[in-house]
Order: structure tokens, then sequence, then C-alpha cells
């Protein structure tokens, strides 16, 4: 058994038949999180930046604690350029909203095939308030971004938004070519970082993006807390998303003054615990050995691989290798529907799956299909959960083929 | 629990393709889309004197889809306006619980509500392709 299974109380009663592959749709919460979580609900609940008692105050510094950490973990400049959000939609919302303001009529949001929907409605959204338009970057047949196409694409691009990982095909977007290219054309890049966040620590300076989003329910924190970052300079060039307290500088009938970047953005009360439990999972994430954990997570999704491409009537969606990937990946065996091979992988086998399009059904309409299995792995994926799918994909194939 | 959803009738069900294809020319043709699979059934009606003469449909789902597309096949041929709307409300009132003989072999769906939709697709899409029907007319 996976010795890390100890840090994670989903496993403290779950019995043989506790296969979890659905990672890249939400993990499970680490002990940390949940701890410090119960923590302050318990011992500090109250509201922050009001109350003069001392449980206030201390929920106000676990607050700003919680953003200190959260700037950590992504190597952030300044723990005022991060923004607390009820998750990756909310923040890549919010970058459309603030980013719009440079946009002008005409020129292009450049997205691409690969995208979730949170990143790509929300910036069609801006362009249809903006009079701008959007554009994608393709993908190969190995489910990567096709940026040998950038340069045919780069007339007018103001803005590039996408995947800094898959959700889909588990494929790794090369950042590097992208920060080229926006040298090149002047582009702002905003990178969603929900499927790469759950991997370890991330360095937003190395990557040289504008704007990172990425949720705490996918890496081990609560569900309802997710993290925007963006450059100072453009957190401040946009008046507020979302209005009410605490965003504030100063209020009267006719009009408002606002805050300065982060609480700008944070309208109302924040998810206080959900920050402080966020920063937990945060902190576990970056005590972890990642190069040991990366190479146990190449071993494991080498071996679904290597079972999916040995059975017969599976196709696999998605890079074959093991390399610029993470342990996400699609396939369908044919003539069995998506969602009929995770109903019964659920009932028959103990293993978790999920089937559908993904919201990604750009992609789903180049690889020509509408719905997928999906695998996907976790620190606490072992051996048994790979035996398991595979046993139990071989045993429904032969029920329902 | 679910293991019953692929029980031998739902699975003969589906593969029985009951009213499976396309109809040459069709009174009306409904689509209709579950947005939470991306699943599609395309149902065409030939109505004739205000009753379903024939019924064809497409389907692209999962095989409680294809099953509730041919039992729809079943049930909805010489239905009127009226029948097909009650189609629609009685095969949802089973789901929540109202016993109806024409939709037995569904009953282990009523225990995975997530896949309530995947049933009601076919039954809408027709409800769908009447309501269009009379605003052309």
């Amino acid at each position: 058994m996976n010795e890390l299974r100890q840090d994670f109380p989903a496993y403290d009663t779950a019995d043989g038949a506790f296969h979890f592959l659905d990672n890249a749709a939400t993990s499970q919460i680490c002990r940390p999180a949940l701890e410090a979580l119960v923590e302050f609900e318990t011992n500090d609940r109250a509201n922050v930046k009001r109350g003069v008692y001392a449980r206030a105050e201390r929920a106000t510094n676990a607050f700003a604690s919680a953003r200190k950490a959260a700037a950590f973990f992504i190597n952030a400049p300044s723990p005022d350029e991060v923004i607390f959000t009820s998750g990756a939609t909310l923040g890549l919302n919010t970058a459309a909203h603030i980013l719009q303001h440079h946009l002008e009529s005409g020129e292009v949001i450049l997205v691409s095939e690969l995208e979730h929907h949170s990143n790509l409605v929300p910036w069609q959204l801006a362009a249809e308030r903006r009079g701008a338009k959007v554009r994608a970057i393709p993908v190969t047949d190995d489910g990567r971004l096709d940026l040998d196409k950038l340069d045919d694409l780069a007339d007018r691009v103001k803005i590039v938004a996408v995947t800094h990982t898959s959700n889909v095909t588990g494929a790794v977007t090369d950042v590097a070519r992208l920060r080229s290219f926006c040298d090149a054309t002047g582009a702002l890049l905003v990178l969603d970082g929900a499927q790469r966040a759950p991997h370890g620590p991330l360095d937003v300076q190395a990557l040289g993006c504008d704007m990172y989003a990425f949720s705490g329910h996918k890496a081990f924190g609560p569900t309802g807390i997710g993290v925007l970052w963006g450059r100072y300079d453009l957190l401040d060039s946009s008046p507020p998303f979302l209005g009410g307290g605490e965003m504030i500088r100063r209020v009267s009938i006719e009009r408002s003054t606002f805050a300065p970047p982060p609480h700008r953005y944070e309208a109302g009360t924040p998810p206080i615990g959900g920050a402080i439990a966020l920063a937990a999972a945060l902190e576990w994430s970056m005590s972890q050995d990642w190069a040991a954990l990366g190479a146990q997570e190449r071993d494991l999704t080498e071996k679904m691989l290597n079972g999916l491409s040995d059975m017969c009537g599976c196709r696999l969606y998605g890079p074959t290798g093991t390399q610029q990937r993470v342990g996400v990946v699609s396939f369908e065996l044919e003539d069995v529907h998506a969602h009929d091979v995770c109903q019964l992988m659920d009932s028959d086998h103990g293993v978790m799956l999920r089937g559908g399009h993904h919201c990604a059904q750009p992609l789903m309409d180049r690889f020509d299909t509408v719905a997928t299995v999906r695998a996907s792995l976790a620190p606490y994926s072992d051996q048994a959960d790979v035996d398991a799918l595979l046993n139990g994909l071989e045993a429904v194939r032969r029920k329902l083929a | 629990m679910n293991d019953a959803l692929y029980d031998q009738a739902i699975i003969a069900e589906a593969r029985s393709k009951t009213g499976a294809g396309r109809l040459e020319a069709p009174s009306i043709t409904a689509e209709c889309d579950n947005p939470l699979c991306g699943d599609r059934i395309a149902l065409d009606l030939l109505v004739d004197g205000g009753k379903v003469a024939d019924i064809a449909h497409k389907t692209r789902g999962c095989l409680l889809t294809q099953a509730s597309a041919s039992l729809l096949a079943r049930h909805a041929k010489d239905a009127s306006a009226a029948d097909a709307r009650e189609l629609r409300d009685a095969v949802s009132a089973f789901l929540h619980g109202k016993d109806d003989e024409r939709f037995a072999i569904l009953t282990p769906v009523r225990n995975a509500k997530s896949r309530w939709d995947c049933v009601t697709l076919p039954f809408q899409a027709l409800s769908d392709a009447i309501s269009d029907l009379e605003k052309r007319s």
C-alpha cells in the first residue's frame, strides 16, 4: 500500500475496493488541510479585517498567512498579487474581466482546442463585450497544443489563454515557447493551472506568465477555494469584478472608490476557512519529495498506458509516452459508452472514473468522439489501483462489448 | 445496486434497436442533447391525422439512453399529441416511484439519479417534436 495514504483521511476507513481514479475532477483532502479547517472553524472562527477582539485578530492573521503560503507555493513576487477565489473557474472569469480592458475591437484572444470550458467561455464572453475575436491553437493527434502553428495565428493577438496541463490528455504545455510567442507579439499570457497545481509547487516567475489560476479541491485542499495570481500592474489596471463589502475604500450613495488589489477582487466575506485549509494543503505539497512522486506517477502512468494499449478495442487519446504529461489518461472501449463503463467499474470493481466530455467539447469534436473514460492519478495512487482498473475494464468489456 | 442497471432486460432492450434509423420524409425532426455527457438523439416523426404514424431515432448514447429510445419507439406509435406528453410525464413519474408497466424494465434506474436524464432524453425529444409541429401549423 502507498504509505502516503496515512496523510489522507479518506483512506482511514476505506477497504480494498476503494480505487479513486477521478483525481483530475477532485482529489481527496489531505489531513493537514482538514485539521486546519476544523481548527479554524472551532477555535478561531470570526470575520476578518473587522473585529478588534482577539479571536477576530487570530482569524485575520491566519487569513493573511494563508495568502503568504499561496504566494510561496507559486513563487509570486508578493502576496498582494494573490486573489482568493472560489476556484479556477472564478479565477479565469476574473482574469477575463481584468484583461478585457486591454482589448481593442478586432483584437484576438488566442485559446486552444484543448481548453476546459472554464478557460474558453469566459474569454468568449469578454470578446463579445469588447468586439474582439477568439481564435484557437489546434491540437495534435496525440493531444498536445500544436505550437508549430503559432506563427500562423499571430495576427492581432492580445491575450493568450491556455491550459498549463490538459484535463483530458494530461499533456503539459510547453510554456517557454508560448512565452517567446508573447514576447514577439506583445500578448499577455494567462495559464489555467487547475491540473498542474496538484503536481507540486510552481514558479510563475520562471514560467513568465502574466496571470495564473488554480483550484484548491484538485490540489488536496477543500472545495470552494482557489487562487488567481496576476502581475500587480495588471490587477491594478481594472475596476472590480464584483461589488460588495471588503473591496471598497469609500462608499457614498452616488459612487465608490475601491481598495487596491487583491482586496478589490474579493468582495464580501472571503472563504476564510477554505483559504486557511488550502494553505495547509499547499504546505503539505511543498513538504513532499516531488522527484520521487513524479517517478511514481510516470511508472503508474506507463503501466496504465501499456495495459490499455494491449486491451482489445481500446482507443487511447493523448500522448503515448510518459514525458511532459501527468497521470491523466483518456480512452474509449469500442462499442461501450463511457458512462456505462464508469457505472460498472464503480459498482462491480470499486474503481471511480470519470466519463463524458470532461467540459472539453471542442476537444471531443477534434477527436471526433462524444465522450471518453478518464482515469487520473494522485500521489496516493498505487499499483493495486491500476490493476483494478485494467482487470475491471476487461470484465466490463466482456460483459457489454 | 447499480449493477442491476446492466441486467439482461435493459441490455436486450438497448440491443433491440427498436425504431433505430431515420425516416425518409419525416413530418418533424427533433434533436435533443444531454449536456452532462454530450449524448444526442435525433428523432423523426411521421404524423398523419394527428397521430404518430411512424417513428425513427438516431441515438448516440449509453445503454440506458438506447434502451429508453427503443421503449419510446414501442410506445409512441399511434400516439396523439396528448399521448406523447403523457408519455414524457409518465416516464418522469415512473422514475420518481409511480408504477407503470410500460417502463418496468427501467426500475433499477430509480436508484441511480445521475442517470435519470439518460432515460428521459428520448421522451423529451418526442415532446419537443410535437411542440415544434404544433407551432408550425
